[in-house]
């Protein structure tokens, strides 16, 4: 198997560097190494240069000011800062936080590592069975000692897209701090902090297209100012919040990722939609049941999930092995529990085992999506040919009924 | 996680897939597993009078492992005695095909499979013998 024959649809889990970010990069490797604290000369000036010209650029994909945005090591930073910031510098106005069942692991545990340590409890929305969230639950959810509602704008298995505008508007009302986890959404859809009522917002580089290991917490300067406990001690970088010398190379990638993402947004969500549609389309067409989880609206344009009843998802990902998708099965991840998002929707254990998420982005083709298609339908017939649920099926026994033992 | 060639091979060339009529003469069913489990496996046995296992078909829904497991069971208990087919453990499963631990219990399952199998087989002609 030859490496031009692999076909990667699995985008949100990361991206192929954009060879312009990388060109954006390079000049930080070789020639222009300096640190961007250093004051006093030319190296430190130019490194300086291109982080301000990073956040002026990643400020503009999301409405914000240049000095709103501090720069972290990724999404999972940026909620571990917005999140524990948060609790630990407003402990005196409350305790408590909102989120979501469905929310990325960085910002469920830890909700669960501030509730272990005794510093914060949280309330867990279930979502809706298309995934969103009700906003009547939210609401109810509320307490006097509510500082902090985290809710992400799209979801990482799923694609499903929060109303974020008006959830924002609901903490706004009741002076809560709203943070959104944008890792899936800044880039690929468009984020306005202020028309959402966004006050801390985490962004990722690598799933834009950018490098791995950099990333950006949006911290709101006013209406309201948003203060955080810092969680790295040292230096004083980033106006306090986060020290550490700047990865300057890889934010300059990041800034270049974003000023890219903003200029083609419309266009390539429009291409990257329709390629999800004409696999849609062509998987419909041929087999039957198949489910979509999540609402089929609301939904970042490159994601579909789909469960092939009867059919369990590493099997078919072994059979597609020069495709890259990834799977809520069980076994392919390391707990023994199928995925915990389909779960949250209620999708019932048997058929999240089937499901299979591609992540369809930038650098897809309609080759691509047509091999994709055409193998997927024939490797879902041959494992249902092997299925016995799907022979039961077949026969009229509801599987439901049937006593597993 | 990187699959032995064995697995491999078993999952793009599964023996003895399909089904024999339940109800056929020496024929012996098990299914065993649950789709909340994401594994179910069914094993029939096709045993002479003599006790012999003439023939085997299987058909699964599960992990790549799980198929080349009840793909692989199929060939080994053939030609083999009842008595010798209830001794096959799951670790000769493991072995053959390289299976790493988180993996082991499909094996576990297919050693059920013969079991259940061998189980039913009896309940509808040893049985009767024993009785008589
Ligand atoms: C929704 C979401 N949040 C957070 C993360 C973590 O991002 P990072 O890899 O930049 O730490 C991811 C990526 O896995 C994600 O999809």
């Amino acid at each position: 198997m030859t490496v031009a024959h692999r076909i990667y649809l699995d985008n949100h889990s990361t991206t192929r560097v954009d060879p312009r970010v990388l060109e954006a990069m390079m000049p930080y490797f070789t020639e222009q190494y300096g640190n961007a604290a250093s004051r006093n000369h030319e190296f430190g000036w130019e490194a300086e240069r291109a982080v301000e010209k990073a956040r002026s650029q990643a400020a503009a994909l999301i409405n914000a000011k240049p000095k709103e945005i501090i720069w972290t090591s990724g999404a999972t930073e940026s909620d571990n800062l917005a999140i524990k910031g948060v609790i630990e510098f407003y402990k005196e106005k409350g305790n408590h936080i909102i989120t979501v069942q469905t929310e990325h692991k960085a910002v469920l545990d830890t909700c669960k590592a501030l509730e272990r340590s005794g510093t914060a409890t949280f309330t867990l929305i279930k979502p809706k069975p298309d995934g969103l969230v009700d906003l009547d639950d939210l609401r109810a959810a509320i307490t006097d000692k509510t500082v902090l509602i985290s809710v992400m704008h799209a979801n990482n298995e799923i694609g499903v897209i929060q109303p974020v505008a008006e959830i924002g508007a609901i903490a706004r009302e009741h002076g809560i701090i709203f943070h959104s986890d944008g890792a899936q959404s800044v880039g690929k859809i468009p984020v306005d902090v202020e028309a959402m009522n966004i006050d801390l917002l985490s962004i990722s580089a690598h799933k834009i297209y950018g490098p791995k290991g950099v990333g950006a917490l949006y911290v709101r300067s006013r209406k309201p100012r948003v203060r955080l406990q810092a969680q790295m001690d040292g230096g004083g970088h980033e106006r306090g919040m986060r020290s550490g010398t700047l990865a300057v190379p890889m934010i300059a990638g990041l800034g270049e990722a974003c000023e890219i993402a903003g200029a083609e947004m419309a266009v390539e969500a429009a291409r990257v939609q329709a390629l999800r549609e004409r696999l849609r389309h062509k998987l419909f067409e041929e087999l039957d049941e198949l489910y979509i989880n999540g609402d089929l609206e609301q939904r970042l344009p490159g994601n579909l999930n789909i469960s092939f009843a009867f059919v369990e998802g590493e099997s078919l990902m072994m059979g597609l092995r020069e495709i890259a998708v990834s799977s809520g099965s069980a076994c392919t991840s390391a707990s023994l529990e199928p995925s915990y998002v389909l779960k949250a929707l209620g999708v019932g254990d048997d058929l999240a085992h089937t499901s299979i998420r591609f992540g369809i982005g930038r650098f897809n083709t309609e080759e691509e999506i047509d091999v994709v298609a055409e193998k997927v339908i024939k490797e879902v017939r041959r494992l249902r040919e092997m299925s016995p649920l799907y022979e039961m099926a077949k026969e009229g026994i509801d599987l439901k009924s049937v006593d597993w033992g | 996680m990187a699959y032995s060639d064995k697995v491999i091979d078993h999952y793009e060339n599964p023996r003895n897939v399909g089904s024999f009529e339940k109800e056929e003469e020496g024929v012996g069913t098990g299914v065993v597993g649950a789709p909340e489990c994401g594994d179910v496996m069914k094993l029939q046995l096709k045993i002479t009078p003599k006790g012999v296992v003439e023939d085997a078909r299987f058909k699964t829904f599960g992990c790549g492992s799980a198929i080349a497991s009840s793909s692989y069971i199929t060939e080994l208990v053939k030609g083999k005695s009842v008595d010798e087919v209830r001794g096959i453990s799951n670790t000769e499963i493991v072995e053959e095909l390289s299976l790493p631990p988180v993996k082991i219990h499909c094996s576990v399952l297919a050693e059920d499979a013969i079991k259940a199998a061998i189980s039913d087989w009896e309940a509808k002609n040893g049985g009767d013998k024993d009785a008589s």
